[in-house]
């Protein structure tokens, strides 16, 4: 098989209108990726299953990833020359820049067939409240259904074209995402037998009627 | 769907190809309604709390859907608010029957992420404890699938009593039975005397023996060819496309075992080889495993002649506080069950950024509606039987 950045070259040949990024991996692993856009995903998933040099016709992993928006400070240093004619000033000037988020998808491609892999592919939403929706690839990998079923329980991202999206982990009732990084627990989901400190308080907030245990000492009194 | 047209087309399907989730049954006056059985999650077949909703004709299966998260308590977030080490002891509980193997996986994609190396005696023993692991898991999965075929506990109290020796050898080794917490990154955590090297090598020696004894007892039985033998086909081109690995997928005549493709570990200097099977159905499940078992014991018997003497933990490696630099990786190895991987995702923090588990339990079912279309819903407790679920692993 070619190389990851070899495979970049190929896909832009064979899909010129489709944007294909190389995702560099630091790590220890240097596991590189492809980052596909939403609109060719599908397309290019076809043609890395059935393209005869590739045959990644088994995709073993789809997980996502939050990535919550964050604040980022840029620190500008310039130097000030002093009129007096002293050693220069070093001003710092901080400005502080939004980074959006967005919820990732990720897929671990290998070949049964000609026994090689991992190819990494990566599919980002554009934002983490409304625009959530990717491409599921499902029709292309039948083992993308139960895993794309997880990742929109528990990440919320909406896979278009997916055969059967329900949650699979969580009730159909809930509401929340539990996998993102800024999900907060619900602080009355079950009943603590051992009420104490933390949860205490928290049940608190749930059971107004119920008063604490001074004020009925109170109200006895 | 995309995927190819199944290739059995000479086992007569009563409804046709699968068609998805609304398989229609006739209504005429020799037909009656659907009936609506909810299997589980507390029904005994179902190897823990599973569900299968299914839809009856008769007693013949025309739609079958799974139900999961029951067990599930979101080992990944978990994982995601403690320190890499803080984890292992939680991978212990996914597949609490194999341990060991779920140890090295999780182990393998740290070491990955961190770029570390491992000692060769380390090597030998994480091979020895993963091949006496897949053992023990294999000669139970036959047990219980004997018990889904109405044998009432004799086949799996025999695998029980075999399976007594080897966790008793874990547990003399790591302290526990089967929460054995054992690998660590960059070595195993304690170093096994030459009193428990000869007695595991003792305990393998045997083992072929009741392999012999437990074969003779089940293999030829008339019973479990009649309700094995072409029950729960499986596709090889539809079992590669839904991600099937481990026995189930080489059952179906897919040569794919990750001990001899990425030759993980020191799977490289061993011999074995690799049993296929032919027809992909629920026997060919069992006879699997029993091969299975037959090779590893061979590894094992040459891994206990060639294990050196040495450290078991590579003296650079860091003992706790991991803070591998961001990036990601993803190791996989091959299970007892399927293939395990372990997808680890750094930013630079004590604690890993994503933490995922690909379980092979999960994912091998993908196919479990097909498998059992047309069959009857005896037969389908059996076909779940042979696939080799542990709940702990398919809700997390």
């Amino acid at each position: 098989m070619d190389t990851l950045e070899q495979l970049r070259d190929r896909l832009a040949t064979r899909f010129p209108e489709a944007q294909v990024v190389f995702v560099t991996n630091p790590g220890a692993s240097a596991e590189h990726s492809l980052l596909l856009d939403a609109a060719h995903a599908r397309d290019i998933a076809f043609f890395l299953r059935d393209d005869p040099a590739l045959r990644l016709d088994y995709c073993s992993n789809a997980t996502g990833i939050d990535w919550p928006e964050k604040e980022i400070t840029d620190v500008v240093k310039t130097s000030v020359p002093d009129p007096a004619g002293g050693p220069a000033k070093i001003v710092e000037t901080k400005s502080v820049r939004v980074q959006p988020g967005y919820l990732e998808a990720v897929y671990h491609l290998f070949s049964v067939a000609l026994k090689h892999g991992p190819v990494v592919i990566r599919l980002r939403t554009a934002n983490r409240s409304d625009a959530v929706t990717l491409p599921s690839l499902t029709p292309v990998w039948r083992s993308c259904d139960f895993q794309e079923r997880e990742i929109f329980d528990l990440f919320g991202i909406v896979f278009a074209g997916h055969p059967d999206l329900r949650r699979i982990l969580m009730w159909d009732e809930f509401k929340d995402h539990p996998m993102r990084k800024d999900y907060v627990e619900p602080a009355d989901y079950e009943w603590e037998p051992t009420a104490h400190d933390e949860v205490l308080d928290k049940a608190k907030a749930f059971r107004a009627s119920v008063p604490s245990v001074a004020a009925r000492k109170e109200t006895a009194s | 769907m995309n995927s190819p047209a199944p290739a059995f087309a000479s086992v007569p399907s009563p409804f046709g190809a699968p068609s998805g989730p609304t398989v229609r049954a006739v209504h005429d006056q020799f037909h009656g309604d659907l009936l609506e059985v909810s299997m589980g999650p507390q029904h005994p077949s179902t190897h823990g709390v599973f569900r299968m909703i299914a839809s009856l004709d008769g007693e013949q299966i025309v739609k079958l859907k799974p139900v999961f998260g029951y067990l599930h308590r979101n080992h990944e977030k978990i994982a995601e608010n403690t320190s890499y080490l803080a984890s292992m002891p939680y991978t212990d509980r996914l597949d609490y029957l194999c341990s060991m193997s779920t140890n090295w996986a999780y182990a393998l994609a740290v070491e990955k992420l961190l770029g570390q190396s491992v000692p060769d005696r380390a090597q030998y023993l994480r091979v020895i404890l993963a091949e006496m692991t897949r053992i023990v898991n294999h000669s139970c999965l036959v047990g219980f699938l004997f018990n889904d075929l109405g044998t009432s506990f004799t086949p799996l109290l025999y695998a029980f009593r075999e399976r007594e020796k080897f966790i008793d050898l874990f547990e003399s080794l790591s302290g526990s039975r089967m929460m054995c917490n054992y690998q660590r990154f960059g070595g195993c955590r304690v170093d096994p005397t030459p009193e428990w090297l000869a007695a595991a090598r003792t305990l393998i020696e045997n083992f072929p023996r009741f392999l012999d004894e437990y074969e003779r007892l089940l293999t030829g039985n008339e019973i479990m060819l009649a309700r094995t033998q072409g029950i729960g086909r499986l596709d090889p081109a539809r079992a590669v496309n839904a991600g099937i690995t481990g026995p189930v997928l080489r059952a179906s005549g897919v040569d794919y075992d990750i001990r001899k493709v990425d030759a993980y570990g020191f799977y490289s200097r061993f011999d074995f080889r690799v049993p296929l099977g032919d027809h992909g159905d629920t026997y060919d499940r069992y006879m699997l495993r029993i091969l299975e078992m037959r090779e590893s014991v061979k590894i094992l018997s040459q891994a206990f002649r060639d294990i050196p003497a040495g450290p078991i933990m590579d003296p650079k490696a860091k003992q706790r506080g991991h803070r591998p630099k961001a990036g990601e990786a993803y190791a996989r190895i091959e299970g007892p069950k399927g293939e395990l991987g372990f997808y680890l995702l750094s930013d630079g923090g004590p604690n890993p950024y994503r933490y995922r588990v690909r379980p092979p339990s999960l994912i091998n079912l993908t196919l479990l509606e097909e498998m059992c279309l047309g069959h009857t819903i005896a037969d389908s407790v059996v076909i779940l039987g042979s696939i080799d679920i542990v709940l702990g692993e398919v809700d997390r």
